[in-house]
């Protein structure tokens, strides 16, 4: 077993040589994919890495600083239709996507500010209220929307000999990684630890010195802009908006993959975003029942296995460490 | 005026709807502190048992009693199957509410899976175009019939949660748990019970909806979000601001969609819950849960 002797240690993302060789395999094996997977396999990966970066921001919000939201779908709106009004006033991709993620963070410190005096299911009613508002707006604003015909968004155009879906895989798997390690970083900071003192007691983080209006708005904010860049990349991803795109289904969606990954976990993000988009794609043949597993994957979850797939994770990994002891 | 008074009227039977749905909600949130997610989904099961016992030839007085059973059984099985045996692993109230997402998630596929989303029409003894002129407005056959259902089903939980002995059990166990259980009330019971009762009366609720919407998966979908808006405008721990707020925001909105707008008339109720969860969160008629470290 390895000993944490010091925080500096604690915060050290891997601690042995071998984790070195597993992280770099894991990244050799995500930039070689083009080369030994289907093209269809690498589009399914490009839309799970632009998934990951909404959940790790939902994951922010509701897994560290404990606030809940039900309305991500408003915000991934948001960014989606700025980065698409963006993109069509001929900004470039990646100021287009700061564009998205920044108006998304301002309608999230909107959204702050009713949490302030809010908690829990009152939080999550008003949410959830904020997210169908927004998709109403869109669907009933021919300006914003694009009018019936829905709103074009410009492609990609591919660079360095790549073909569109392999460049536009590299492109969104460095964001999901730059994502990653910011998360991690931010999470380590001081400011994450003031998102977790929230999250386990708001007035204990409060006497400690925690100011809470800032930190929650801080937490809506960030996170409001994880799921814009996301809104954004799925714009680009989807080359075609509807407001249709963005319903309760979908906020519902991104919170089954917080729950399923695991709150408060970064790796977990990832996975669930990995499951929320397999299911489906898995059981086309049966699409009834992809609401089912979902519902049946949350119950089970919560009841047997809290801490979701990251938690069984780090079990199995717990496992194999002390074996043959348990 | 007679537009004034036609919006009105539309807008309470609406409304009594609303505070149905209300109800339910606050039943169940001022008995267990769980906001429960899968009303609408629980009265759209049962709105559709009624549906395919009416396609199949049963008349409407055998399929309506039989739909609100199957609504109820549905919910005290899940309080008995998942929420109890959640509350022994000990859940907390957050992942109670998640739970019955995750039930409303499963009915609604196995609704898609047995009826298919395609929209159909909802086969109903009373008709929205036959209409009776008072004075200068006009009442229709199914608002009408649709506010009597709401003041009976209303009155009927009056009646059982003031004047009955499990009211009182039910009163006391929401007041306060442990006392209730000391004095030898079975609070699982009548939770279970809570449960039973809150969900029959969204599916009353559906019912009456469902010809005036047309029938499919995700129809209640609308109505449940304004009985949580309503509920959240009365407070969420008082029945009669469950009424209260449902008629408010009956009115309220078909006022908006007469005199301001149509288009944003379903965005009203959104407006007003967080209007009203800034302003006063307990609600019209609520009191506020102080919270101690």
């Amino acid at each position: 077993m390895d000993l944490v002797e010091s925080y500096r240690d604690d915060l050290r993302f891997v601690r042995k040589p071998f984790a070195w060789f597993l992280l770099g395999a894991l990244l050799v094996g995500l930039l070689a994919l083009p080369w030994y997977a289907h093209t269809s396999w690498v589009v399914r990966a490009t839309v799970i890495c632009l998934y990951a970066i909404g959940v790790m921001g939902q994951n922010i919000l509701i897994g560290y600083t404990g606030q809940i939201s039900f309305g991500q779908a408003g915000f991934l709106a948001i960014g989606a239709y700025t980065f698409g009004h963006l993109k069509l006033l001929g900004v470039p991709f990646f100021l287009a996507l700061l564009g998205a993620g920044l108006t998304a963070a301002l309608g999230g410190v909107l959204v702050g500010f009713p949490s302030l005096r809010l908690k829990g299911p009152y939080l999550a009613i008003a949410t959830l209220g904020f997210g169908i508002a927004v998709y109403q707006i869109f669907a009933n604003s021919e300006i914003l929307s694009g009018g019936r015909s829905g709103l074009a968004v410009p492609k990609l155009e591919p660079a360095f000999g790549l073909s569109r879906e392999v460049y536009v895989y590299y492109i969104y798997v460095g964001l999901l990684i730059a994502f990653t390690i910011i998360t991690y970083n931010l999470i380590s900071s001081y400011v994450g630890r003031a998102f977790v003192a929230i999250r386990d007691s708001d007035i204990a983080a409060e006497v400690m010195g925690v100011n809470l209006a800032r930190y929650k708005l801080l937490a809506f904010a960030i996170s409001s802009f994880y799921t814009g860049v996301h809104g954004g990349l799925f714009a680009q991803f989807l080359g075609h908006l509807e407001p249709q795109t963005f319903n309760v289904a979908e906020s519902l969606t991104l919170f089954v993959a917080v729950i399923v990954g695991g709150l408060a976990s970064i790796e977990g993000s990832i996975l669930g975003a990995a499951f929320v988009i397999m299911v489906p794609t898995l059981l086309s043949e049966y699409r009834w029942f992809v609401p089912v597993l979902f519902g049946l994957t949350i119950l089970v979850v919560l009841i047997f296995e809290p801490l979701g797939l990251a938690g069984r994770w780090l079990k199995t990994r717990l496992y194999f460490q002390l074996w043959p002891f348990r | 005026m007679a537009r004034f008074v036609q919006y009105a009227l539309t807008g309470l039977s609406a409304g009594s709807l609303y505070a149905l749905v209300a109800l339910g909600i606050v039943l169940i949130y001022r008995s267990t502190r769980v906001l429960n997610f899968a009303h609408g989904d629980v009265a759209t099961l049962g709105t559709f048992v009624a549906f395919a016992l009416i396609s199949q030839g049963y008349p409407f007085s055998v399929a309506f009693p039989v739909a609100i059973l199957v609504g109820a059984l549905a919910a005290v099985a899940f309080y008995f199957g998942v929420l109890i045996p959640a509350q022994r692993q000990g859940a907390t109230l957050l992942g109670q509410v998640i739970l019955t997402l995750g039930l409303a998630l499963i009915f609604q596929g196995l609704i898609v899976y047995q009826w298919g989303a395609e929209p159909d029409r909802f086969p109903f003894p009373l008709s929205d175009s036959k209409t009776w002129k008072v004075g200068p407005v006009f009442i229709s056959e199914l608002s009408l019939g649709t506010f009597g259902a709401g003041l009976v089903g209303s009155l009927l939980l009056y009646v059982l949660v003031q004047k009955t002995r499990l009211g009182l059990a039910m009163r006391a166990t929401s007041e306060n748990l442990p006392a209730a259980q000391t004095l030898g009330i079975p609070t699982r019971r009548v939770l279970g019970i809570s449960w039973g009762i809150a969900s029959a009366l969204g599916v009353v609720a559906g019912i009456f909806l469902a010809p005036a919407l047309l029938l499919d998966p995700f129809f209640m979908l609308d109505p449940f979000l304004k009985g949580f808006a309503a509920a959240v405008l009365g407070g969420l721990n008082s029945l009669p601001g469950a009424v209260v707020g449902g008629l408010i925001l009956g009115v309220a909105e078909s006022l908006a969609g007469g005199y301001v707008t149509i288009q944003f008339k379903n965005t009203l109720a959104f407006v007003i819950i967080i209007v009203v969860l800034l302003v006063r969160p307990e609600g019209l008629l609520g009191h506020e849960f102080k919270e101690r470290v």
